[in-house]
Order: C-alpha cells, then sequence, then structure tokens
C-alpha cells in the first residue's frame, strides 16, 4: 500500500516536472550560499587554529625583548646553562618569496611542539643537514617548487605562506644571521632554578600568543559574509516556500481521495514528510556541491582579504570536512520542514470532508497581509530605535535584520496601495483590469517581491557602502602616504650609511619608530613621528586641538587613531595611557584598515620612552619625478633586498589591491542573492500562471488575443519590479546608513562618510528590470502560444 | 445482513446552536440490494452516506457493516473498512489528477492489495473507456470522468457500494447512462449499493427506497 | 669502547641516518668521507686529548658510578656527552655541524630515572673546552677541580638534574688513565674497524644525590671512558654487550662481546690495580647470558656468567634493577651489576640492539 500511495504522491510531480525543479533549486541555492560562506569560515578558522597551534604558539609561555628591543644571542646559552629550557625562534618576513619564516632549533624544541618526526613530518637529520629543508603546507610547496629556496617539505596542518625550518638556515635566509626573535619556555624546568628576572632581567615573559587575536580581529569578517549567507538562506527558502505551498495545494483534492480510498492520515503525513526529506537530501546534496564551488571560487579573494587587513594567513584551497557537509544538510532538512511546515499541518489536519475546491491559492487573506504588515511596522520601529539608541555588533546586526525583514513583510501592502493608487482614474476597460488584476496579484507574488526586494536593497546598500569607502580609502590614502619612497634597512649600521649618502639627495628624511604597547589596556602600537611639514599639511586629522602639532612635537600630547578614541572612549584632552605615563589626547585622525589601536608622540618623546625601539625604517620626500629613479639607486648601491625601497605608489596600489579585493567577496554574494532573487521571482510566475489561466481565460473569451494577454502580463511583472525597485533604493540607503555609521562603527571601529551615487541605481535599475523582465519572459511566451483548446478548457471543466 | 443502521443521530454546532441533521435513522441493507436514499437538500442523505462510509462519526447510534460496529473503530480501522470493503462514488468526481485513468481505475484495487487487470478491463470495457485510459483526468469530459470513478469502486470488488449522486453532475441522457451500467456492475459483482439521489426517476430503478425529511427517514 | 657510544654511532648518527637513507643518500651512518680516522700509531696527548676532536666524526665523555647511601641503599648513576658531527669541519654559531647529546640516569633497586638533553655546537649550550676541562650540556657539566701538577680528569665536580632526579658529585682518581687495545688504538671488528680509547677506572666518589623520595649522601667507585673515531662499526655486527667491573682486589676489567653474524668478536682489558694494562684478545672474555628479563618490550639478557679462564676468572652477574631502560632517543640498556663468584665486584652493564 505504501507503494501505491508513494507513486501516487510521486505522480504530480511526474506531471509537474518544472515545480520539481524549482523545489530544488530553491532548496538548492539556499543551501549553497549559506554552506558556501561557512565553509569559508570554516577554512579560515581552521586556519587561524593551525597559526596557533603552530609550534605550541598557544601552549607556551614566551621570553621577548622588552618593548621589542633585539634578543642577546649570547642569552640562550645562558638561559639553559642556568637549567631554564628555553629554545630560540626567529620570525621574519622573506622578501623575495613573501613567505613568513619561522626558524626553529629542533634539538631544544618542547616535546611535540616542533612538526618534526613522530610520523608526519622530516626526520631530524634533514632539517638539521647543511642543506636544510623547510616545512611547508603542500598548497604553499606546489607554489614555490621552482623557487630559489632549500628543499621544501610538505606537510598539512600548516598555515599557508608560512615556512619552518631550522633557525641556522632561516637567519641565513633571512640575512640576520645571530638573531633571535623570541624564546619559547618549556613549562618542564626544574623546581629551585635562577629567577628568570636575575638571568635576564632585560626579557620579559610572555603568556601564550595563541593567534594574536585573529579570531576576534577576523569576527566581524565573517559575520558580514555570514549576513550575507543567511539573507541567501531566507531567499531560498522563500522560493521553496511557494512551491511547496502551490505543490500542497493542487494535491488537496488528491490527500482527500486517497483517505476517502482508505488511506490513514497518518501514513499519508509520514509518507509526505518522508517525499520531503527525499527531496531535501537531494537537494542539500546539489547545494553542498554547489556550495562548495561558491566557496572555492570565493576563498583566493577571502584569504586575500584576510591577510592584507589583519594578517591572517588562510589558505586559498578548499578542504572538504565531513562536519561541513553534514551540518549543510542538517540545515536543508530544517529549511525544507520550516518551508513545509505550514502546508504539511494544512494536509495533517484537513478534514476528510473538507470541500476539494481550490482554495484561491496564495491568495493570502487581506488579513494576513495586514498582520504581516503591522508586524513589519513593528520591526521597522525596532530599526529606528536601535539606529537611535543601540551600539555595538549585536545591536548592528539587530538593526539591519529588523530594517531588511521589517522592510520586506510591509512590502506587499505598500506595492498593493501603490497599484490601487495607480489604477485610479480613468482609462478603458483592459486598464481598469490591469490594474485591479495586478493589485489582486500582488499577495500570491508577495514572496517573490519580497525577496526582489531584498535582494536589490542589499545591491544598493552594500554598493553604496563599498563606493563611498572607496571614495574615502582613496582619499585619505594621499594624505596618510605623504611621503614618496619609504626606506627599511637590516641593521642600523646599514641604515646609517643609507642615510648618509641620501640625506642630501632628497628634501626630507623622517623617521618612522614602533612599538607594540598596550594603549589604555588595549594591545596596540606606539609611533614616533618627526616635526616636520609632511605631517602637519598631511595627515588626516578628524578633530584635534589648536596648535596640535606643536604640542605633539613638544611631548605634551598624543594622537589616537579613530579606533582607539572609539574604544577606549577617548575624547580631545582625554589622558591615554601609554607606556611611560598618560598623555593628553590631542587629535585624533582615521586609520581605516588597521584592526589595532594606534598612538603617535612627538620622536624626541618616543625617542626617550622607549630608547630599544629599533631605527630601522625611514620616510623619505623627493619630487615624485625623481623618486623611482633614486629608488632604484638606492637599491643597487646598497645591495637591499626586494622591498627595502618602496614607493608610495607601491603601497597604495596594494592598499587599493587588498580594499578591492575584501569587497569582490561581497561584490560577489550580492550578484549571487541577485540571482537567487530573480530565480524566485522566475519560480513564483511560472506556479502561477496555471492558476492564471482560469482568470485569463475570459478576457481571451472576450476578446483580447493570446498575443496581448500574454504583453499584459509581461508589462505586469515589469511595473511591479519598477515598484520594488522604486522602494528598494531608500531601503538601500537606509541599510548603507546602517552598515556605515552602525556596522563598520561596531566592527572595524571606524565611520565613513556616507556619499550617494544615483548613477550605480540607474545600472541596478538596467540590470534588475531585464532580469525580471526575463523571468516574466517565459511565462507570457507559454501563454501566448497557448493552444485555444487549452483555454477552452478553463469553461468546460469545473475548475473554480 | 450487510449494513445494519440503528438509531442513527448526527448534530453538527452551528453558531445558532446545534443542528440535528440525522435524528435516529434505522435502515436494513442485504447483499446484492439496492437502496436509494432520496429527499431533499439538506434531508441528511449524503451525512447518512458520510457515516457508513466511516468518513465521518456519529453522536449516537450504531452502524454495522457485516457486523462489526464502524462507530467503534479508530480512524485507521475505519479507513482499512473502506478501502477493504466498501467503494465510494461522489458527486463530484475525485480522480487524482496527476494519474492517468487507467491507473485511477486500479488504484484503490491496489491499495485493496487486490489489483486484477483482467477484472479492470472488463470494468473499463463495460464502462465504455476502452481507448481512453492513457489519458488523464483533465483530458476527459465529465461522463467519463465520472464513469472512471465508479470503475474505480467497483475494481476493488467491494462488498458495499456507496454512491452519493453520482450523476448530479451530468445531463440526464448521460445520467440514466452511467446508472445503467453502474447498477448492471452492482448486481453482477453482487455488491449491496446504498445511492443518494434526489432524482426520483434514478430512485425508482433501485429495489427499494428510504426517503429521509428533516433527518428522518419516511416510509 | 662503550656500547651506549656505539649506539651514539649508529644511534644519533642512526637517527640521522635513516631518512636521508631513505631518501638515496649513501648514509650519514657510513659516511666518513672528509673525517679523520683512527691511527694505530697515534699516541694520547693530554690535556688537549681530553677536549674535542673535532676531525673525528663522532666522540664521547662517559662516566658510570656505583654507589652506595648513606641510607644503606645502592644506587648507580650515569652521565654521558655525545659528539656526532654532521659534516667535517663547518659553520660558525647555529650554522654549527656539531650536534651534542647528553645523557643522565639514576638507577635505584626499584627506579631508573632518565633524562636527556640536545643541542647543537657553535652557540655555547653544549661543548668541551681541555684547558680548564669542561665538558657540558646545558645545566649538567663535568668540570675539573683538579690542581696544576694533576691531570685534568684527576678531581672532577659531575651534575646533572632533572624533573625527577639530579645528583652533584666529587670524584678523585685513586689511579692513572689507562689506554686500551695497542696504546690506546682499540679495534672493534675482524675488519679492523677502531677507535681510540682511554678511562679512568679508579675514581672514588663521594657527593648527593636527589632522589624523589628526598637527597641522599652517597659514596661509592666511578668509571670515565673517552673514546672517538670516525669510522662506523661492521655491517654484520647487529649490537653488542659492554661491562665494565670493579674487583674488589682494587682489579678493574673492561670487556665487550660484538654480536656478529659471522661470530662474535670479543675484547677486553685487565686492569692491576696500579693500572698495569693486559690487553685480551678475541675469545679471551666469554659472556654467555643466564637469564633474560621482559624491558621495553623485549628480551633483554640480565644475569650473565662471565668467565676470563686466562686470569681464573668466573663471576655471575646481577642487575640492580634489571629495568634499567634509557628510553632515549637511541633507546639501550644500561645499569649497575653486581658480580659474584671468583672475584665479587660491582660495575656496568651496557646493552644494545635488543
Amino acid at each position: 500500500m505504501i507503494r501505491v500511495v508513494l507513486g501516487t504522491l510521486i505522480s504530480h510531480w511526474r506531471r509537474r516536472p518544472l515545480q520539481l525543479v524549482f523545489l530544488l533549486i530553491g532548496l538548492s541555492l539556499a543551501t549553497a550560499l549559506w554552506s558556501g560562506v561557512q565553509a569559508i569560515n570554516a577554512e579560515a578558522r581552521a586556519a587561524y587554529a593551525d597559526a596557533a597551534g603552530l609550534l605550541g604558539r598557544d601552549r607556551f609561555d614566551r621570553l621577548v625583548g622588552r618593548n621589542a628591543a633585539p634578543i642577546n644571542a649570547s642569552r640562550f646559552a645562558e638561559l639553559r646553562r642556568a637549567g631554564w629550557a628555553v629554545s630560540p625562534v626567529i620570525e621574519g618576513y622573506h622578501t623575495p618569496t613573501g613567505l613568513s619564516l619561522v626558524g626553529i632549533d629542533p634539538l631544544t624544541m618542547p616535546k611535540g611542539a616542533a612538526p618534526i618526526g613522530a610520523g608526519k613530518g622530516p626526520g631530524m637529520a634533514e632539517v638539521l643537514a647543511p642543506a636544510g629543508l623547510l616545512i611547508v603546507n603542500p598548497e604553499t610547496a606546489a607554489r614555490f617548487n621552482n623557487a630559489d629556496l632549500p628543499k621544501l617539505f610538505a606537510m598539512d596542518d600548516l598555515p599557508p605562506m608560512t615556512a619552518i625550518g631550522d633557525i641556522g638556515l632561516v637567519q641565513r635566509l633571512l640575512g640576520r644571521p645571530g638573531t633571535i626573535s623570541h624564546l619559547v619556555l618549556d613549562p618542564d624546568a626544574p623546581a629551585g632554578l635562577v629567577p628568570l628576572a636575575t638571568v635576564v632581567p632585560e626579557l620579559d615573559r610572555v603568556a601564550p600568543a595563541g593567534d594574536g587575536g585573529l579570531a576576534r580581529l577576523t569576527d566581524s569578517f565573517h559575520l558580514n559574509l555570514t549576513a550575507f549567507g543567511a539573507l541567501a538562506f531566507v531567499v531560498g527558502l522563500f522560493i521553496a516556500h511557494s512551491v511547496i505551498g502551490l505543490v500542497f495545494e493542487q494535491r488537496r483534492s488528491t490527500f482527500r481521495t486517497l483517505r476517502a480510498l482508505g488511506v490513514p492520515m497518518t501514513q499519508m503525513v509520514i509518507l509526505l514528510l518522508a517525499e520531503l526529506l527525499v527531496l531535501a537530501l537531494v537537494a542539500g546534496l546539489a547545494g553542498v556541491a554547489l556550495g562548495y564551488l561558491v566557496a572555492a571560487a570565493l576563498l583566493p579573494d577571502v584569504a586575500g582579504s584576510l591577510r592584507g587587513l589583519y594578517g591572517a594567513d588562510v589558505p586559498g584551497s578548499l578542504t572538504l570536512r565531513p562536519g561541513w557537509v553534514l551540518a549543510a544538510l542538517a540545515l536543508t532538512f530544517g529549511g525544507t520542514l520550516a518551508a513545509a511546515g505550514l502546508a504539511l499541518w494544512q494536509a495533517a489536519t484537513m478534514p476528510v470532508l473538507a470541500p476539494a475546491l481550490p482554495r484561491a491559492w496564495a491568495r493570502a487573506s487581506s488579513k494576513r497581509l495586514a498582520w504581516q504588515g503591522a508586524l513589519g511596522a513593528l520591526l521597522l520601529a525596532l530599526a529606528a530605535v536601535i539606529a537611535l539608541v543601540g551600539s555595538g555588533l549585536p545591536a548592528a546586526f539587530t538593526l539591519l535584520a529588523a530594517l531588511l525583514v521589517g522592510a520586506a513583510l510591509v512590502l506587499p501592502l505598500l506595492v498593493g496601495g501603490l497599484v490601487q493608487r495607480l489604477g485610479r482614474g480613468r482609462g478603458g476597460p483592459v486598464r481598469q483590469w490591469f490594474w485591479a488584476d495586478t493589485a489582486q496579484q500582488v499577495p500570491g507574488l508577495s514572496l517573490a517581491l519580497m525577496a526582489l526586494l531584498l535582494a536589490l536593497a542589499s545591491n544598493v546598500g552594500v554598493g553604496t557602502m563599498v563606493a563611498s569607502f572607496r571614495q574615502t580609502f582613496t582619499g585619505w590614502l594621499d594624505q596618510r602616504l605623504a611621503s614618496e619612497l619609504y626606506l627599511t634597512t637590516r641593521s642600523e649600521a646599514e641604515a646609517n650609511t643609507i642615510l648618509a649618502w641620501v640625506t642630501p639627495r632628497v628634501d626630507a628624511v623622517l623617521p618612522i619608530r614602533s612599538v607594540p604597547a598596550t594603549l589604555n589596556g588595549l594591545p596596540g602600537e606606539v609611533y614616533g613621528i618627526a616635526d616636520h611639514a609632511t605631517y602637519r599639511d598631511n595627515w588626516p586629522l578628524l578633530d584635534a586641538v589648536p596648535d596640535v602639532w606643536d604640542r605633539v612635537a613638544q611631548g605634551e600630547a598624543a594622537l589616537v587613531n579613530e579606533q582607539l578614541a572609539r574604544r577606549a572612549g577617548l575624547a580631545l584632552g582625554d589622558p591615554v595611557a601609554l607606556p611611560g605615563g598618560d598623555l593628553p589626547v590631542g587629535g585624533i585622525y582615521s586609520d581605516y584598515g588597521n584592526p589595532q589601536p594606534q598612538a603617535l608622540l612627538g620622536l624626541l618623546l618616543f625617542d626617550s620612552r622607549f630608547p630599544d625601539a629599533t631605527h630601522l625604517r625611514y620616510g623619505l620626500r623627493i619630487a615624485p619625478d625623481k623618486a623611482a629613479a633614486l629608488a632604484q639607486e638606492i637599491t643597487a648601491r646598497h645591495a637591499l633586498p626586494d622591498g627595502g625601497v618602496i614607493a608610495q605608489a607601491d603601497i597604495k596600489g596594494y592598499s587599493l589591491d587588498v580594499f578591492e579585493r575584501t569587497f569582490a567577496v561581497t561584490d560577489a554574494l550580492n550578484v549571487l542573492t541577485l540571482g537567487v532573487a530573480a530565480v524566485a521571482l522566475f519560480a513564483s510566475l511560472m506556479t502561477l500562471a496555471e492558476l492564471r489561466l482560469p482568470q485569463l481565460a475570459p478576457l481571451w473569451a472576450l476578446g483580447l488575443t493570446r498575443r496581448r494577454l500574454a504583453g499584459i502580463e509581461f508589462a505586469r511583472i515589469l511595473v511591479l519590479a519598477m515598484l520594488v525597485l522604486v522602494l528598494a533604493i531608500p531601503l538601500g540607503l537606509a541599510l548603507a546608513w546602517a552598515l556605515v555609521a552602525r556596522l563598520n562603527v561596531a566592527a572595524f571601529g571606524w565611520q565613513l562618510p556616507l556619499a550617494l551615487f544615483p548613477a550605480d541605481w540607474l545600472w541596478l535599475a538596467l540590470t534588475a528590470l531585464p532580469a525580471a523582465g526575463l523571468a516574466a519572459l517565459w511565462p507570457a511566451l507559454r501563454l501566448a502560444r497557448m493552444p485555444p483548446a487549452a483555454l477552452l478548457r478553463m469553461f468546460a471543466n469545473e475548475r473554480g | 445482513m450487510l449494513l445494519t443502521i440503528r438509531g442513527l443521530t448526527k448534530t453538527y454546532p452551528t453558531r445558532e446552536g446545534p443542528l440535528a441533521v440525522l435524528r435516529g435513522i434505522d435502515l436494513d441493507l442485504d447483499q446484492g440490494e439496492s437502496l436509494a436514499l432520496v429527499g431533499e437538500s439538506g434531508s441528511g442523505k449524503s451525512t447518512l452516506l458520510h457515516l457508513a462510509a466511516g468518513l465521518d462519526v456519529a453522536n449516537a447510534g450504531t452502524i454495522l457493516l457485516d457486523g462489526a460496529a464502524i462507530g467503534e473503530m479508530s480512524e485507521s480501522q475505519r479507513a482499512a473498512v473502506r478501502r477493504d470493503r466498501i467503494g465510494l462514488i461522489f458527486q463530484q468526481f475525485n480522480l487524482i489528477p496527476s494519474l492517468n485513468a487507467g491507473a485511477n481505475i486500479a488504484m484503490q484495487a491496489r491499495l485493496a492489495g487486490r489489483n486484477s487487470p483482467d477484472w479492470n478491463a472488463h470494468l473499463a470495457r463495460a464502462m465504455g473507456l476502452d481507448g481512453l485510459l492513457d489519458r488523464y483526468p483533465e483530458e476527459l469530459s465529465g461522463g467519463q470522468q465520472q464513469r472512471v470513478a465508479i470503475a474505480r469502486a467497483l475494481a476493488a470488488r467491494p462488498a458495499l457500494v456507496l454512491a452519493d449522486e453520482p450523476t448530479g453532475n451530468l445531463d440526464e441522457a448521460n445520467a440514466d447512462a452511467v446508472l445503467t451500467l453502474m447498477l448492471d456492475l452492482v448486481a453482477t459483482a453482487g455488491a449491496g449499493l446504498l445511492l443518494v439521489t434526489h432524482s426520483q426517476r434514478q430512485a425508482a430503478r433501485l429495489n427499494r427506497q428510504m426517503r429521509l425529511v428533516m433527518g428522518q427517514s419516511q416510509a | 669502547m662503550n656500547a651506549a657510544r656505539r649506539l651514539f654511532l649508529g644511534g644519533v648518527a642512526g637517527m640521522l641516518a635513516a631518512r636521508a637513507g631513505a631518501q638515496g643518500f649513501a648514509g650519514l651512518g657510513t659516511a666518513v668521507e672528509g673525517f679523520a680516522l683512527p691511527d694505530a700509531a697515534g699516541r694520547f696527548d693530554f690535556p688537549a686529548d681530553h677536549g674535542a676532536h673535532d676531525a673525528f666524526r663522532i666522540e664521547w665523555w662517559y662516566l658510570t658510578a656505583s654507589l652506595t647511601g648513606a641510607d644503606g641503599a645502592q644506587y648507580g648513576i650515569q652521565w654521558t656527552l655525545f659528539r656526532t658531527a654532521l659534516e667535517p669541519g663547518g659553520g660558525e654559531g647555529w650554522d654549527s655541524p656539531t650536534l651534542w647529546m647528553g645523557h643522565a640516569a639514576l638507577t635505584t633497586s626499584t627506579a631508573h630515572h632518565v633524562a636527556e638533553r640536545l643541542a647543537r655546537g657553535g652557540v655555547g649550550q653544549a661543548g668541551v673546552v681541555a684547558v680548564p676541562f669542561q665538558a657540558w650540556i646545558d645545566e649538567w657539566a663535568m668540570t675539573s677541580l683538579a690542581g696544576h701538577a694533576e691531570d685534568a680528569l684527576d678531581r672532577i665536580n659531575l651534575t646533572a638534574r632533572a624533573m625527577d632526579f639530579s645528583y652533584d658529585l666529587i670524584l678523585q682518581a685513586s689511579g692513572p688513565l689507562v689506554a686500551h687495545g695497542d696504546n690506546g688504538y682499540s679495534v672493534k671488528s675482524r675488519d679492523g674497524h677502531a677507535s681510540h680509547y682511554y678511562s679512568q677506572p679508579f675514581y672514588e666518589v663521594a657527593g648527593k644525590i636527589e632522589v624523589p623520595s628526598g637527597p641522599v649522601e652517597v659514596t661509592g667507585q666511578g668509571w670515565l671512558d673517552r673514546e672517538w673515531s670516525s669510522q662506523p662499526l661492521s655491517d654484520n655486527q647487529t649490537g653488542w654487550d659492554w661491562l665494565s667491573l670493579m674487583l674488589d682486589d682494587g682489579t678493574r676489567l673492561m670487556g665487550y662481546r660484538m654480536r656478529d653474524t659471522r661470530g662474535d668478536f670479543t675484547a677486553a682489558s685487565w686492569i692491576a690495580p696500579d693500572g698495569t694494562v693486559e690487553v685480551l684478545p678475541n675469545g679471551a672474555l666469554v659472556m654467555t647470558p643466564l637469564r633474560t628479563a621482559r624491558v621495553a618490550d623485549r628480551d633483554i639478557p640480565v644475569d650473565w656468567q662471565i668467565d676470563v679462564a686466562a686470569r681464573g676468572l668466573s663471576v655471575t652477574i646481577t642487575p640492580l634493577n634489571h629495568a634499567a631502560w634509557m628510553a632515549t632517543s637511541v633507546p639501550y640498556w644500561e645499569g649497575p651489576v653486581f658480580a659474584v663468584g671468583t672475584h665479587p665486584g660491582r660495575g656496568y652493564l651496557e646493552m644494545t640492539g635488543y
């Protein structure tokens, strides 16, 4: 019997394959974007965990030079001979390849901390052999296969673009013989040793560094992606919900007949559930596959932005994680049940004697629309309240959600009202019918229109934010990167040699000195800057006291970046806690793209507070047209490695590149969401087309040609899409404002000026309307080519 | 006795208070016997039929089908009785739109687990549906659809056929033809038939008649 | 020569060689190109020869001592510093091709404590200097306390420390340094593999050890071995049993058995109390396993019958603790033993390749 019932239920899909296709598309698209984003996030989190676990960074204390002063190499042996189980590490950036090199001493590394031996890694002999080798992840190994590097040993679970080798080898590669960055401290040390403070008074013991707060820093970025994934998921579920609703409605008579013929209700509901779960499984698998492709396509850009923004190394290739697949499938099942819940409930509770007349499907009662509108208005009011008083990341996301969902919920009422208003006034009977009928169609199309609204508004909102950001960022780079050349030397001796040569050849030499420091209790950096017109003229101050530059130069005030000011709640004149004592805030400057707090001191004060800071970096001012030649000459004359002298233009290029990559991801997700919305519209129209026939047949009988009817149907969709677009623009601007003034501030710590780009809206209209038109085209064409017999049947049959 | 009904009472709640649709109906139907239920609209004919089919439950009274009390059965037991013992024919044809005529005819027999292609073919031939079996309901006329519904009801060889104005949606000529076919087949199959109709002419063609007025039987 | 020493040879070198061998290299364990070879005509030159011989590939400073605690209990300690060079000559600082491995052990009748340290040369973490003599790795050290007139090794301080034990001992020699083999040219196989090998077998030991139950004052006798070579052992040699005995009559006996697939090879030195050495030829020493014990998932012969017919010696040796397994990166068995029979005494037994 089960087979017969199941066969009967399934026969519906055979007769209406299009509905099946749309249901599967809706569910798999919902799964795809969401799970794609989750795959990206999982990959990134795994990379952070790898980075955190690398060489026991998350387990072992470290000894570091106070204020980032270098560690005297003899300290290692002195500590060992005093019984302290320390192991030296050198870390550095390998300019020719861009690799992060980590040099370790495998002989003294705490047990299990070094990826050597233990079956997976290379043998100690190979690492220690004079030729040496570098341990990298397989992706990096493949990339640098032919590079001028020691032998590469590929090993999983290492961060990308990181190479681990013997300390001697890495010192050679970095050109820093005898240098130690820090010492790892094995916790297994016998009692009764001479205290560290006595053996190495100039070193600080610091707790495990873990991932350096990467997970926290990048949270907001991943939250952004998640928000897009969730949006697409909801839109996908809209499609599934509308298809399932229609399919259940069309099968109501079948359900009733089956029960009249003796199929118990519980059995039928169980079979319906099984049918849905099979469909969900198919759609889920397709969605997972699609999501994997989406993630694989987006990951390189995501990895690029994470590296550029946060210095986080995330591999550019995707690993297939079973947990992710299961989570995605579970999500599809959950989504399917959510989308089908109402329909299933109605089928389960339907009295067998209820009239089987097709209830005008999806012609949601005006009562329901009113409730929905009221709920939407409530959410919009909530959004307004949060916009006024809320702060913090959760509030910002609640604001976004309330704004979008609220607007979507009131949309049917708004569009319905607009259509009725447009239909007022005089006109021919066809015109009257057009508007009246359009108003009647709005509830049925409401889900699709809501999806379209969300996609369009996201597009306007994110587009506005990105364009505003680009405008601001470019201008800011011009101010911030005032020096034409940036010089980085390997030692102070080298710096002095070069400076002696270069000083007479440039307009000014501006030292750049910095130390990692704790600012008002937050980890960040302190910079020392010279008193020079370069800064006075260009520095992007948001707010400053009078004579700010004089006061900074005299050591009476500090400048803080916007991130620090916002996070620590600092205003002009407030004291900011710095190593060596508080200073009043003399000015606040914008510092886009930097996740960390930062403070600027006058150079004299900086040098007195941080005498151990290295003097390796300098900005050089020179006429822009001479910069390139000078850079070449310095590099050649002083045998500087690549990156020793960087031109302002290169840094700008790099920064803009990071910027573009960051928003390439949001752009891509944006387009995908818009695509899903178009599919939603198409699916709704296709499924509704059949129900429309009985309504259109009388008009055909009254003398309207099929072609004319098709044209009217087509126009109707364009009008609706246009109305949605018009409503989407203010919503998108509200969204942009929420992103810029609330989410950005909460997530990144800086605010952007919002600019309007009407040309972009036109562009969006030129994209969205054809998309809507395309979605409406097929149903319209089908109508235009419908055999008259099919229309006639509308009268012959008893079909409501 | 195939069907025994005693003191059957059914009340529906309405806004104006409970509405008694059936008020103590007694009825007997033997194997191979046909009984026409006639009466005005709202006299309770259809309700009586639904209760006999176990589609609804009475407030008082008993319905015995082959001696088993339908009112005391669970929902799934009643479903099993419908599936195995009863053939139902409605005024609305109630075909499954996604199955073709042949599959619709075989539907209940397959559910009951006694599908016989030969018997189905015989029914289809007798109903004049030859050559239409591959068509879907929407491709059939009203009369054709109702003949499919009747064939479906008989395909499972039910002991009792319950028909609710089976020809109500057909024109007179069509209605007579369909009724003739149905009576022939019921007689051939030896089933009992309870047929609701408001047509005196049709009722006259059955063994017995029972007239319902305001939920009570009038001899 | 000593067996853990051989282990270092086939050990650290082997540890290094296993991978390299798998990589299709000739194998570090057999590569001697560029290193000096032991010279039969060579004579020891002290104090320079107490220091490291960088021209050779492998070398060790190997001290064992049999001790008696103030509590009456028996103890044994081991202190070893191995040197191995990845290539001859080589770089400075962190690029130094010299590797150092330290092993320290303390054996009681119920426990065997082991610690290991690894280091590279060139950065001061480990090394040996001849004058003033010190051998060290991390905070472990063997430091000369000898006066100007004495040999640097006549009086030394020996320290080692780990999580679960430590010792700090003074060792005073009561006899001269002793050269094994042909004036210190010690042959290891029929194929003529050899090393330079001398000992100080006459140490009187006093000091303090620390076990988990607390500190113990100890006294006893110690034995230092010094050996260097570049030449790995024969391919046919599967393992090795080495024994040092400090007999109650003041005589010292050093002997070893190289287990060879072509027939065992033995060598021994019979050292009179005044330091006079009689070199016993292959076959003069007979070592017969009497009993095996299950240690570290393998069967180790822990009781032995030792016979030197030429000297009328016939003793049975038994370990203080048969679980004296050195679970280091190169594992082997090394522990204090007691001799019972014609020549009672005590000493150290070392076994590899089981």
